[in-house]
């Protein structure tokens, strides 16, 4: 074990944790999900928990949010989680097919009889016993345990989390909400695992929402992979909205093929430490990728994009939009990249990241690049850090706008220019509000909860 | 109404007013004339409440109040309103959300009943007319995309909205054709009455065939030099400024 000893002891951590744990792990999980466990755990060994001398974490200090003795459970709660009693999502007009998961675990009572005939909503490990042919060869070939150490981390303690299956040209037309809910006595380091197949020619809109049910200290790692056929449509919306107790770390792998569309939108309003790696390819020509996000750290919460884009094919468009708002001493990073490969001729790419800094002690870190190995491309990025615009302000207060409300309207307008790409209309207006409730100081709760959220 | 006495004002430590004394009566127009960097423009935007400004010496009383101790919010409901030289961009704030913001500031400030979305757009559609302003500009955002007479205009329009006691304008007529002058002279006109007064920043008389001034006063390096009627403005068109330059 000399690699080990060269690693911070914060990995250590999670070695021994693995090898108590073995027989918890493949204790009635499929040969899928245990057959990758090994190599996963060698690649989490190799890599360690990133430091900051990892270039792709150069700009998140993940060490003090692993080195927390967190609780962990790989069985299954026997409690029934009944979402409905402890959380309800209160968007009105929204209307949804929805289902809870708890500290990355799938509610036994989430039904999927609602939704159209032929669609699979399940728990991924019942899914990968039940549909073993559907998955074993989807599971694990976007997320590369050998590139990053939180997926190689999450493959190896992988147990439980959704599987969606739309088949060939169904619509899911109620936009599927999938509650993800963190909730323990001492806190909890949750791995969740996610599949998501939406077939040629279908068409389905996700809802994930990211809470944390009271104020002890959360780790959660997800990796969600999602594979998007020919002329298929997806939507991903992710609102994340946790304390500043929390650290969520967010893998979404996606891969399109020809003429599929397909939209991610994130919405950071509220966490400790947030870092999103969201990798896309585009593996047919004529796909469509856009990528949203938005995010609003304060007092010293970060938050970190991690983006890559791959064009593989020919043809193919697309767009990254990202703007944070920083406040206090928040810290924020973004990284962009976009990769055309050599034969991808024709590509549309483009790439912009907008921040506005509210504070002299906020910080952000922005890098975009650009790798280009075709030569008939149109390529494009754009990074800007800068502050309220001081002469509109005076502007606005000169026609008896007060200063507070004038910067309010500033910001929201900053902000708008992202949420109008979100095309469901109730999600929408209620991200709006939210935001605008984020920035004027109060705590966006977006959830009627039975706790007194302190958010402190 | 308003009152300066010999105030100083300096912008990045520089000294750009160097004691500038003027009274404007109810129901007067003064017009404040003047060669590039004479300071006409840091009058009208101190007077306004930029921040920018620091004032070194000197008061402003404004309806028998100190005004150099208020914001520029407060300053605005209470009557003063500046029309920008070069109204800003908002990209984002749409000029509906702005305009109904700020008229509704207005009403609070006055204890009255805030307008809602329907008598808002009714107002809207009135004051509009006042100065030719097309309807779809109040779809986009603040300022953005305006050419540069509607962007004027829009700032005659705002007044209308506002119905300020104390105007400034601040080289109105700066980059408008003259239709698009009258235009924007009718509505400054239609809204006088013999209780408001106006204070017209210019370079040129030509505004000022249309706005006529009871005052005229030309500022240069910092300090009013010279006083008199309207006929000043044509003196100044006659003879150009350098003969003002001459004698200080």
């Amino acid at each position: 074990m000399s690699v080990l000893t060269e690693k911070a002891d914060v990995s250590l951590q999670y070695v021994s944790l693995f090898n108590e744990s073995k027989s918890k792990l493949n204790g009635g999980s499929s040969d899928i999900l245990n057959s990758r466990r090994n190599k996963a755990f060698q690649d989490f060994v190799k890599q360690g928990i990133p430091t900051r001398r990892n270039e792709n974490y150069k700009y998140t200090n993940l060490q003090p949010a692993f080195a927390f003795d967190y609780q962990v459970s790989f069985q299954k709660p026997q409690t029934e989680i009944a979402g409905e009693e402890i959380f309800r999502c209160d968007v009105p007009q929204l209307d949804t097919h929805h289902a809870v998961l708890l500290n990355g675990w799938f509610g036994n009572q989430n039904q999927s009889k609602d939704l159209p005939a032929g669609i699979i909503f399940e728990s991924l490990e019942t899914a990968a016993v039940k549909y073993a042919d559907l998955i074993k060869n989807l599971y694990g070939s976007l997320a590369d345990t050998a590139a990053d150490p939180l997926v190689a981390l999450n493959t190896a303690f992988a147990k439980d989390g959704y599987f969606l299956y739309v088949p060939k040209t169904v619509y899911l037309e109620k936009p599927l909400q999938i509650i993800s809910l963190l909730k323990s006595e001492n806190g909890a380091f949750s791995t969740q695992r996610n599949l998501v197949v939406v077939d040629q020619g279908a068409k389905a809109q996700m809802i994930l929402c990211n809470h944390t049910l009271n104020l002890n200290r959360y780790l959660s790692n997800s990796v969600t992979e999602v594979f998007v056929g020919e002329n298929a449509h997806f939507e991903y919306f992710n609102v994340q909205n946790q304390h500043n107790n929390s650290t969520l770390l967010n893998n979404v792998f996606v891969k399109q093929e020809s003429n599929s569309v397909v939209s991610v939108h994130t919405v950071s309003l509220h966490g400790g430490l947030i870092r999103n790696n969201l990798k896309v390819t585009l593996n047919g020509e004529n796909g469509e990728a856009n990528l949203f996000g938005l995010a609003f750290p304060d007092k010293k919460q970060h938050t970190d994009n991690f983006i890559q884009v791959e064009h593989a094919k020919p043809h193919c468009q697309s767009n990254q939009l990202f703007k944070y708002v920083l406040n206090d001493n928040s810290t924020g990073a973004f990284s962009g990249k976009i990769h055309v490969a050599r034969d991808a001729q024709k590509t549309n790419a483009f790439q912009r990241n907008n921040n506005l800094l509210l504070t002299d002690t906020a910080s952000m870190q922005t890098k975009p690049q650009l790798i280009i190995d075709a030569d008939d491309v149109k390529c494009s990025h754009g990074a800007t850090v800068g502050q309220i615009d001081e002469l509109a302000l005076f502007y606005l207060r000169s026609r008896g706008i007060e200063e507070k409300m004038a910067r309010l309207m500033m910001m929201n307008a900053f902000a708008h220019e992202v949420v109008q790409e979100i095309k469901v209309e109730a999600l929408r207006e209620r991200i709006d509000e939210l935001i605008e409730k984020r920035l004027n100081g109060d705590v966006a709760r977006c959830h009627e909860c039975n706790y007194n959220c302190e958010c402190s | 109404m308003l009152s300066i006495k010999n105030l100083y004002v300096s912008v990045e430590g520089q000294e750009i007013l160097k004691g500038i004394n003027l009274e404007v009566k109810p129901g007067e127009i003064h017009a404040i004339m003047g060669p590039n960097g004479s300071g006409k423009s840091t009058l009208a935007n101190v007077l306004a409440g930029r921040e920018e400004y620091e004032v070194t010496a000197g008061e402003v009383i404004y309806q028998g109040e100190d005004l150099l101790g208020k914001s520029p919010e407060d300053r605005a409901k209470e009557g003063i309103f500046l029309s920008f030289q070069y109204p800003v961009e908002i990209p984002g704030v749409p000029m509906v959300n702005f305009l109904k913001t700020s008229v509704n500031e207005h009403r609070k400030h006055r204890g009255e009943k805030e307008l809602t979305a329907g008598e808002f757009l009714k107002l809207m559609r009135e004051k509009m007319d006042l100065v030719d302003l097309h309807p779809q500009l109040t779809n986009r955002s603040v300022n953005e995309g305006f050419s540069g007479g509607e962007k004027k205009k829009n700032e005659i329009f705002q007044m209308a909205l506002l119905e300020p006691k104390l105007a400034i304008l601040d080289e109105t007529d700066s980059g408008l054709d003259i239709d698009a002058l009258k235009t924007v002279a009718h509505g400054v006109n239609a809204l006088k009455s013999p209780e408001t007064s106006t204070i017209v920043v210019t370079h040129y008389q030509r505004l000022l065939d249309y706005i006529v001034p009871d005052f005229v006063h030309i500022l240069y390096n910092g300090k009013i030099v010279k006083t008199a009627g309207k006929e000043l403005a044509l003196e100044l068109e006659e003879k150009g400024y350098d003969w003002i330059k001459k004698d200080n």
